[in-house]
């Protein structure tokens, strides 16, 4: 679905340096996965994201979405329609004064006809379970149903793929539970691939695979059983592992053998109270 | 020396069709030197609650009073009893506005009258307490630096304004695991030093637990709680999930372990005092 090859990003500060935020970036995605992207702030995700929906152009190498070069303008309104966005701060995605036609901003946009679009927000809505709220304000929402009407935004467009900067950085517990039930949902139930970038290691853990930036390199991959119980690596990329990791990589290191890729509470639970 | 509220309340956007009673009929002192975390839903009347603290908001009904002065009153004594409360908003680094770094950290103690010595005297300390070195930083413009950067910028501005009571609205937002360690060594290394009050807004149970000594909880307009982190969280913990909390993460593990059989004490609140009662409970060294 999405091919990244040797991608590089390099701008100019206003001081007229040049700085490289992707240093040849390789990362296939195929259809249908829910991928997360985790590192320290500066480490180049946001900027690798934006390329994937041509907000951003490489500098060098290529990134093709759904076979469309987002280096071509004319494919600019595909790539666009094809890979929705959605950022950390819902208050600043909001645009209409309800949410039905909030959510039927985007479609209309597009040009999509009248007819169509009240089924699209409908099917949208009811995606991110909002539906009962069609016709409320959405200043008055909590955070987490803002974010999830910025989601519905988004799938009226009918994309394939959903790239999520950080979408729970200003979410309660309850509203970060709401995201992430919702985009596995997405994921799981229309096949919508998923990209998601988050300082929540708990919220990679139920992805397919994770990828761990650092510097405008990936570090390494894998599936969160790998990448978490790397705890040393993690830890030397700025980040933390799970509490269940880092207690079963503290057992080890003090001679305790334990198996590998213990990574969630039930999993240390289980080798522990066995 | 305290901030006081006493019976305040507050409604947002009164005698309108959306009037929302955002506080209600609210009691609390926070004392010089404490610790207080504040844990509530969006919407629970957390952020209402704390933009009281320095007289951003009026009540609508009740007192607010900073070490014993009213907060109501429009003379020079409200007004400094006003400043004596910082307030580091959510995403400080939006705020910033000057040139260089410099300049936006002098704005504040400018701002509260102190004589140009005293200002560089603030402004240095600040940028040292927030570990951002004066020669390297203080003629750079603001604006280049990386996001952990720039919110140390805007925690340093108002730590410069010397203020006994430093309100921090979820300053570790969007931040990386690096970067809030380094935030909150800054913040508790400023409460050991001068005893600054810190009054913590957060969405992150860890950190109301590992750095508050008292907590509140906040739900519809009206403290649910108030009390010890660990106990609130231990006590309380099917009640704080109906509000849209969660337990920390070391409480969820403990609690599993024990639920499968292991012997573990209560009250475990760490990482590393959970890995050593674990190994305790199998009998490792």
């Amino acid at each position: 679905m999405i091919s990244v090859k040797e991608l590089k990003h390099i701008y100019t500060d206003a001081d007229g340096h040049e700085v490289s935020a992707l240093n040849g970036i390789n990362l296939d995605i195929p259809a249908g996965e829910f991928i997360a992207i985790i590192g320290a702030n500066g480490g180049g995700k946001s900027t690798l994201a934006r390329h994937l929906n041509a907000l951003l152009l490489p500098t060098s190498g290529k990134c093709i979405v759904d076979g469309l070069d987002t280096a071509e303008e004319k494919n600019l309104w595909d790539i666009r329609q094809h890979v929705g966005m959605v950022f950390q701060n819902p208050d600043n995605q909001i645009v209409a004064a309800i949410v039905e036609e909030d959510v039927a901003f985007g479609p209309e946009n597009v040009g999509v006809p009248g007819p169509e679009i009240k089924g699209r927000v409908d099917r949208a809505l009811a995606a991110v379970g909002m539906s009962e709220y069609a016709k409320h304000a959405p200043h008055l929402l909590s955070g987490g149903q803002k974010q999830r009407i910025a989601i519905a935004g988004v799938l009226a467009l009918e994309p394939r793929v959903i790239v999520l900067d950080e979408p729970t950085a200003m979410l309660d517990p309850q509203g970060r539970k709401e995201i992430v039930r919702t985009v596995k949902q997405l994921n799981k139930e229309k096949g919508i691939t998923i990209v998601y970038i988050t300082h929540y290691m708990t919220e990679a853990l139920e992805a397919d695979r994770v990828v761990v930036m650092e510097k405008g390199n990936i570090r390494f991959s894998g599936t969160p059983h790998e990448v978490f119980s790397r705890v040393d690596e993690l830890e030397k990329a700025g980040l933390e592992a799970p509490l269940a990791a880092k207690i079963a990589s503290e057992l080890r290191k003090s001679g305790i053998k334990l198996p590998k890729e213990i990574i969630t509470d039930e999993e240390l639970a289980e080798v522990l109270c066995r | 020396m305290s901030i006081d509220i006493k019976n305040i309340c507050y409604t947002y956007m009164r005698g309108t069709p959306f009037e929302k009673k955002a506080l209600d009929d609210v009691s609390v002192s926070i004392d010089k030197g404490e610790i207080v975390a504040v844990i509530g839903h969006t919407g629970s009347g957390k952020s209402t609650l704390v933009q009281h603290l320095n007289g951003l908001l009026r009540p609508d009904a009740g007192q607010v009073a900073v070490d014993g002065i009213s907060l109501a009153g429009k003379d020079a004594a409200a007004k400094k009893a006003r400043q004596l409360v910082g307030m580091v908003f959510q995403y400080p680094e939006h705020q910033i506005f000057a040139e260089t770094v410099y300049e936006d950290i002098a704005f504040g103690p400018r701002n509260r009258g102190f004589e140009p010595e005293e200002v560089d005297k603030q402004v240095r300390e600040a940028m040292a307490f927030v570990g951002l070195d004066f020669e390297t930083f203080a003629r750079r413009s603001p604006f280049r630096l990386s996001g952990g950067q720039m919110r140390r910028v805007a925690i340093a501005g108002v730590v410069a304004m010397n203020p006994d009571y430093l309100v921090l609205d979820e300053p570790s937002a969007g931040l990386d695991p690096r970067s809030r360690n380094a935030v909150f060594k800054e913040i508790m290394a400023l409460h050991k030093s001068r005893g600054i009050a810190i009054v913590l807004v957060t969405h992150s149970m860890e950190e109301a637990v590992k750095y508050a000594k008292r907590m509140l909880v906040i739900n519809q307009g009206r403290i649910l709680f108030d009390g010890n982190p660990a106990d609130i969280f231990k006590n309380h913990q099917q009640k704080l999930v109906e509000v849209g909390m969660d337990e920390p993460q070391v409480f969820k593990l403990a609690a599993l372990l024990r639920k499968q059989g292991m012997e573990l004490p209560q009250g475990i609140t760490d990482d590393v005092t959970l890995l050593q009662m674990i190994k305790k409970a199998k009998g490792w060294r």
